[in-house]
């Protein structure tokens, strides 16, 4: 009876669940599947497609080609870039969000605004602010007697800082969101506690904030990387690489072999290694971050 | 010292809001000047002239209308696909213990990572072989694939705070599983189906990537693609009517992303701690 019942009801529930296991096998599992395999053909973007195995032929290639190694430097500042800055401006709106201003309302509503916006749009706002024909970022650095005819996405040395900044302004609010949940989880007498004991802000920062938030600024931290890393659309409208291939994120670089180019298979196994790296970095990362917790903790 | 924290504190705020919002005002002013003003070197925020007409004739434009059309049709199609889908896995998700829901919650943050290149490839020779690239069909079941992940996650959340005791209750009044479902749970769960349902629409209605990998036919274009056009080709001499077309494509995400910002904020906490 009981055995049963137990068949029952795990009926009922594959029944429930095989509506959203069908689409997700098609469309993201075997996708991803596939998608190792090609790296190992020779298939290209065509009609008739009439490709074969060609083992690492595509691997080797890559590693002469030093667009792909320049597209990975700059992927990996891209990444790091936003990554970092956009936990430390985050964290620093987060702090004074928690300290009790007026305006929190205000400023939280604001902070999710661009990352509620479509990219495109995002792409199309901030090329007017860069505008080198009297855009506002220019007006307003001349009105401090700076240069203020400068190209900013069209210039080889300002293009990449100028999309890394776009990308925090994006990434910023849910950054913040988050660590002001957390900070909002410390309670507060840990920081009466260190002000009786006569410590200054700097230290209650570094000995009761900062430790409390390690776990959300781990995770946040690795999922921004994620994101930042795979992110293709802001870059594509703002610049399509350019100028120069000066921001040709790897993203957009696999993007254009594919369907520029329509090399699959070596598109392919430029998303495999891309894939491998970040898996690599993420371990390392989190590898040291736990190091580092168990020997905070043995201390 | 000590009292000129709060200042100080307060102009580190202004910096910020200057930061965020300043870019947003740009751009809805850019969109009522008029384009001898937009082209002009004088800099100004306030438009010396409201040009209202750069709205009418960003309309106006061949093909916004029409891909607004398409992305309309593209995110109530996919929202309602994603709801459907997802109701029954979230609640099989939030009630079973053990492996399945291991897998479940597991599967849920891996694709959060997805490396979206990777799989663009074989998808878009997929859907070539089911004939459904160019398609808003193709598009649909793209979008519902890409939203599904994150909705589970939403919808499995709002199931958990429904307490078990109400169905045991209706379980013992002689009520069979799809009787408690309808009449105790999806009543219950309701907020958090619109939540879930505001939030599919907008990532449909703001994605870029799928739609530009796929479609390729002008008349098949979802907004975001049409505007992107726009900045190549007569973009740059009409920069008022551009202006006026990106935000219209922001005014529904502006909307419910501000309705939404509690619950959301909320997931993402829960993902963003466990993941």
């Amino acid at each position: 009876m009981a055995a049963t019942m137990a068949r029952a009801r795990r009926r009922e529930a594959a029944a429930l669940v095989m509506p959203s296991l069908v689409p997700i096998l098609v469309l993201s599992v075997a996708p991803l599947v596939i998608g190792v395999a090609l790296a190992f053909t020779d298939a290209r973007l065509v009609r008739n497609p009439d490709f074969g195995f060609t083992g690492l032929d595509n691997f080797g290639t890559l590693v002469g080609n030093d667009l792909f190694w320049d597209s990975l430097r700059i992927g990996l500042i891209w990444t790091v870039g936003v990554t970092v800055l956009q936990l430390a401006a985050s964290m620093g709106l987060a702090l004074l969000l928690n300290s009790g201003l007026k305006l929190e309302g205000l400023t939280r509503v604001l902070a999710l605004v661009p990352w509620a916006m479509p990219p495109v749009v995002v792409a199309i706002m901030w090329q007017m602010i860069y505008s080198a024909n009297g855009g506002p970022l220019n007006a307003f650095l001349g009105g401090f007697g700076l240069p203020d005819d400068i190209n900013w996405l069209g210039d080889f040395a300002t293009a990449l800082p100028a999309v890394i900044v776009v990308g925090v302004w994006v990434g910023m609010p849910q950054t913040t969101v988050t660590l002001l949940a957390g900070l909002q989880q410390i309670p507060a007498e840990l920081h009466e506690a260190a002000a009786v004991d006569g410590a200054g802000a700097w230290r209650r920062f570094t000995a009761v904030t900062w430790p409390s938030l390690r776990p959300i600024v781990t995770s946040i931290t690795s999922l921004n990387f994620i994101w930042n890393f795979n992110s293709f659309s802001l870059v594509y409208v703002l610049t399509a690489g350019g100028p120069g291939g000066k921001t040709m994120v790897p993203v957009l670089f696999v993007y254009l072999e594919a369907f520029k180019n329509r090399e699959i298979g070596q598109a392919a196994a430029m998303g495999v290694v891309l894939v491998v790296l970040i898996v690599l970095i993420l371990a390392v990362y989190l590898r040291a971050q736990f190091r580092d917790d168990r020997a905070e903790r043995g201390r | 010292m000590r009292a000129l924290v709060r200042p100080a504190q307060y102009l580190a705020l202004a910096c910020y809001i200057l930061f965020l919002g300043f870019p947003l005002l740009w751009l809805i002013s850019a969109s009522v000047k008029s384009s001898g003003e937009l082209n002009s070197l004088t800099v100004s925020l306030l438009p010396e002239q409201w040009h209202w007409q750069n709205y009418p004739e960003a309309l106006d434009r061949q093909g916004l209308i029409r891909s607004s059309a398409n992305s309309l049709v593209v995110a109530l199609a996919s929202t309602v696909l994603v709801i459907l889908i997802a109701l029954p896995a979230s609640y099989v998700l939030a009630r079973l213990k053990g492996k399945v829901r291991m897998a479940g919650i597991g599967w849920i943050l891996v694709s959060q990572v997805f490396p979206v290149v990777l799989i663009i490839l074989p998808l878009f020779l997929i859907l070539r072989t089911l004939g459904l690239t160019d398609s808003l069909a193709g598009l649909t079941l793209v979008h519902t694939t890409y939203t599904l992940p994150f909705a589970l996650w939403m919808l499995q959340g709002y199931v958990s705070a429904i307490p078990v005791e109400l169905e045991e209750a209706g379980a013992v009044d002689g009520a069979s599983r799809l009787r408690v479902l309808r009449t105790i749970v999806f009543p219950l769960l309701a907020p958090g189906v619109v939540a879930t349902a505001m939030f599919s629409f907008v990532s449909s209605w703001n994605e870029f990537f799928f739609a530009l990998v796929l479609l390729q036919s002008p008349e098949n274009y979802t907004l975001p693609i049409t505007l992107n056009m726009f900045i190549g080709g007569e973009g740059k001499v009409a920069l008022g009517p551009l202006a006026a077309g990106a935000v219209l494509a922001a005014i529904p995400s502006i909307v419910f992303f501000t309705l939404l910002r509690r619950r959301l904020t909320g997931g993402l906490m829960a993902g963003a701690v466990k993941g």
